[in-house]
């Protein structure tokens, strides 16, 4: 970082600082790959504890994984609809359980004591790069969806109700994943930061609430992209009624 | 904040040509791989075999719960069918014990009548006996009251 006049206290604080790593031409960002590696790791983790022997009467782990299971498929099926809710829920849930992880583990997790030479490791969702990959990914889904569905019909969605529409529907498709990712990226990234500046200030006690409304932004933020992607799969998989 | 993230943004543009918070590079297709692959993992390790497992306990569930319907049924039908019998029973019960009375009833009336012939006809036979004997011994007596009075007779007669 550049010396900045106020040095001394911008040291505890790093934005736009990344670890580099090399990879032929290109350069990714070490700290979001090594912090999501965490967060799939943990994910991985407790899934297959949880599936190593599933029982009609669950027990342990498995009851928090049909726990997750059933809501992951309430959220699919609600916004998807009854038909094709089934092909998407893996994504759904991927999305809601690696956003949902990563904001957490963000929070919880201790980063701040692995000391890396640039950048400091965090929720890989405050990375541009993740939520961008995320809503385009999400993007891809629902035109996918679309178009397997329904073919060239899905065209159809465009100009309806009528094709005044369709102007607004085109600037949609842009302004979907757009909205997603700063969203996404904006909340975590913001609570990451008041609470490093109010843990700055104030170390002890006071930045424990906003820690606290943290964790529960961390949490609706992870339903919304969840519940916003089962919602746009589902406005591309819908069949108009005629 | 925002002069903060200002600052932040101009000293890692400053400092180095890369850096800064709209950082866009190979990390992005490459998160999006990883998220793919971690998609297709979680739905072989994860969602697939837990759906299976709910999905199985719920249809476990539900032919449960219709067997279980099933037999509440067939005991409604069975009690009624039970209670059915019982009443039949109970009726046929109730016919034998009125006949087994009015049998009773008659044949008591019947040994009652053949009985009270019987006895009125020994009151009768000893009656007629009785009488018969009655007029043997009157006619004896008349007879030895006869003699007798013919013996007084003669006696008293030749005395005087």
């Amino acid at each position: 970082m550049a010396p900045l006049p106020l040095a001394l206290p911008f040291a505890a604080l790093e934005v736009g600082q990344h670890l580099y790593w090399q990879l032929g031409n290109y350069k990714i960002h070490g700290q979001v790959f090594l912090s999501s590696w965490v967060v799939i790791g943990a994910l991985l983790a407790v899934v297959v504890v949880g599936t190593r022997r599933l029982e009609r009467d669950p027990k342990g782990v498995q009851n928090l994984l049909e726990f997750l299971w059933d809501y992951l498929r309430d959220i699919a099926r609600e916004y998807i609809g009854e038909k094709a809710y089934r092909d998407w829920l893996p994504f759904i849930g991927t999305l809601f359980l690696f956003i949902f992880v990563s904001n957490w583990g963000g929070a919880l997790i201790p980063w701040k004591l692995i000391h890396l030479p640039s950048g400091e490791l965090g929720a890989p969702t405050a990375d541009i790069n993740t939520t961008i990959a995320l809503a385009l990914l999400v993007s891809l889904a629902y035109f996918y969806a679309g178009l397997s569905r329904k073919g060239f019909r899905y065209f159809e969605y465009y100009v309806e109700p009528t094709p005044i529409m369709l102007p607004f529907k085109i600037v949609e498709d842009f302004t979907k994943p757009l909205s997603l990712s700063f969203r996404l990226f904006g909340n975590i990234l913001a609570d990451e930061l008041v609470v490093a500046v109010l843990a700055f200030l104030v170390p002890l006690v006071v930045p424990l609430p906003v820690m606290f409304l943290g964790l529960f932004t961390s949490a609706i933020q992870a339903l919304i992209f969840a519940t916003l992607a089962a919602y746009y799969i589902g406005e591309a998989v819908h069949e108009e009624h005629h | 904040m925002t002069s903060w993230l200002l600052l932040a943004e101009a000293g890692a543009t400053a400092g180095s040509p890369e850096g800064g918070l709209f950082d866009l590079d190979a990390t992005l297709p490459l998160m999006a791989l990883q998220v793919v692959l971690l998609t297709f993992i979680l739905n072989t390790l994860f969602f697939r075999p837990v759906g299976k497992a709910v999905e199985d306990r719920e249809g476990y569930i539900a032919t449960s719960r219709t067997q279980a319907k099933e037999k509440i049924a067939q005991s409604v039908r069975l009690e009624a069918d039970l209670k059915e019998q019982l009443k039949g029973a109970r009726l046929e019960a109730q016919k034998v014990i009125l006949e087994a009375e009015q049998d009773s009833d008659r044949l008591y009336r019947e040994a009652m009548a053949v009985a009270q012939a019987d006895a009125m006809a020994s009151r009768e036979s000893a009656r007629s006996k009785i009488d018969v004997q009655r007029a043997d011994a009157l006619s004896l007596l008349e007879a030895d009251a006869d003699r007798l009075a013919d013996l007084i007779v003669d006696r008293l007669l030749p005395a005087s």
